[in-house]
């Protein structure tokens, strides 16, 4: 796509008009009016790259970052709403999200550097749509739901459903991602692993679990994966094979040969098809070892 | 387009262009050039400064979003002639080789002692994650932070 080496990344050589909305209802007035030609801007820390290497030149910035009203974790009855302005920065100091979502937690945690959590925030990360976005399999294995706003008001979409491509979304131009809703699964065991080069690269692959058990049968289960398909993806063929098994090594080795078989990765720089493929059932292996874990000192504590 | 903004204390106003970082505003409008300019994607962590108090990356900010708000580089930590304990902690250990990554390392742990006034060398290394040294003197960097938390006593 691009040469790192034959861009000057000390400017964004991209002339753009700057628009900084107070309110949720300017900034989508603002993408209305500017369809198709604006991009809304976070923490700039996957858009403002993008744009040194003119992966994206938009004509319009509409800055979010003065809307307030994107910013919050809110724990109610049925779950937690995260707004989409939410930096990972806060998400990862959430003592309640560590304890209720850990899968949502770890992902969180291991994105970047403190600075870039500092910058980045949750619906960043979803809408850049990579299929290395970390917080994507832990979002999907707990059910949650983007809500999306626009001028024909809000819908919501499973995070399941939410990517369409590398970089492409169920968004349509003049909509924005408000918020993430996670329902709660305290019951379930659930865990988030990732593989990487070196600690601050993005996932080699990465995977996400959540299950439930009842002694040791896996009663139900979800199973998301990262950096190996054009988008995040669930195995159902794997979560299926896997309800009503007792746990073993080697039911999970099963599984593990379902998933390493229906996930589609290619070779890039990063890792070569074939290792992640390999890799890929130790780590179903692992995350359910975990999940299993966690589930019974859950029920016991 | 005009922003204001507070740089180490003092107020700022600053005519810029949209798609101008903070950074090249910090080095190039402002004379700030403490702050270093190494791979401008996020991955080095020298053009670290706080905003509003925290860490963030002056290569990835554009100047415009910086309006209203607050800045601090390497030039806001000292008072006048005196060092900050974590600048004296770096001269002291050693930790500056060429100096490139030491803005940036400084302001990182700067914040990190700010959250965090007695971290462990693994909450140090964790913290400083973000900021590489190209002559890799990182064994002096974490003493250097952890003798400025006072958890290496000072040596006479
Ligand atoms: C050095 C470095 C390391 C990184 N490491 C990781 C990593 O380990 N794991 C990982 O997953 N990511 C990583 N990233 C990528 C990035 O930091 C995250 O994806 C981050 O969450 C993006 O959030 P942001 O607020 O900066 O997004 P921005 O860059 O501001 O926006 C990203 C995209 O989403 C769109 N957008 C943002 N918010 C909304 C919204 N509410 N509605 C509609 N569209 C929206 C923007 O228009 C843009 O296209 C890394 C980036 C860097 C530079
Ligand atoms: S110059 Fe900003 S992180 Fe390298
Ligand atoms: S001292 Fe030279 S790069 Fe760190």
């Amino acid at each position: 796509m691009y040469d790192i080496n034959k861009v000057n990344t000390h400017i964004v050589p991209v002339r753009f008009t700057y628009h900084s909305p107070k309110t949720l209802e300017e900034a989508l007035e603002l993408l209305s009016r500017y369809r198709g030609e604006a991009r809304v801007l976070m923490g700039g820390t996957d858009l403002l790259v993008k744009m040194k290497m003119r992966a994206l030149e938009p004509s319009h910035i509409i800055s979010l970052r003065k809307v307030r009203e994107l910013d919050y974790i809110e724990f109610d009855d049925q779950g937690v709403r995260i707004g989409a302005g939410t930096r990972l920065r806060t998400i990862e100091k959430s003592e309640e999200i560590r304890e209720r979502f850990p899968a949502l937690w770890e992902a969180v945690r291991v994105i970047g550097s403190v600075q870039i959590r500092n910058m980045g925030t949750l619906g960043g990360n979803l809408c850049n749509a990579s299929p290395a976005a970390d917080t994507a399999p832990p979002l999907i294995v707990y059910g949650a739901e983007a809500v999306i706003v626009g001028p024909r008001g809000e819908r919501r979409v499973r995070v399941e459903e939410f990517f369409k491509g590398p970089g492409e979304t169920v968004l349509e131009p003049d909509e924005l991602l408000r918020e993430v809703f996670i329902p709660y699964v305290d019951d379930a065991g659930s865990v988030f692993l990732r593989l990487t080069r070196t600690s601050m690269d993005i996932a080699k692959i990465s995977i996400a679990v959540a299950a439930w058990f009842r002694d040791a049968e896996i009663t139900d289960c979800r199973i998301a994966l990262g950096a190996v398909a054009p988008t995040p993806i669930r195995i159902p063929r794997a979560e299926e094979f896997l309800r009503g098994r007792r746990i073993s090594m080697e039911t999970l080795d099963q599984a593990g040969r379902i998933v390493s078989e229906d996930i589609k990765p290619i070779t890039d720089a990063r890792s070569t098809a074939w290792y992640r493929r390999a890799v890929a059932r130790v780590l179903t292996r692992d995350a359910f070892t975990i999940a299993w874990h966690r589930f019974e000192s859950r029920r016991a504590g | 387009m005009e922003i204001e903004f507070t740089l180490n204390g003092v107020r700022k106003r600053v005519q810029v262009e949209p798609n101008e970082l903070l950074l090249n505003v910090l080095r190039e409008k402002l004379y700030m050039t403490g702050t270093k300019y190494g791979c401008g994607i996020g991955e080095c962590g020298a053009c670290t400064v706080l905003l509003d108090g925290e860490p963030v990356l002056s290569c990835l900010v554009l100047a415009a979003d910086v309006d209203g708000r607050e800045v601090t580089t390497i030039e806001g930590l000292a008072r006048g002639e005196e060092l900050d304990e974590v600048q004296k902690a770096f001269v002291e250990e050693g930790a500056v080789q060429c100096g490139f990554c030491t803005p940036g390392f400084i302001i990182t742990a700067k914040s990190l002692l700010m959250e965090n006034p007695n971290p462990s060398e693994e909450e140090v290394r964790e913290y400083i994650k973000g900021n590489l040294c190209r002559c890799t003197g990182y064994m002096n960097i974490v003493k250097a932070i952890l003798r400025a938390a006072g958890v290496i006593p000072q040596t006479p």
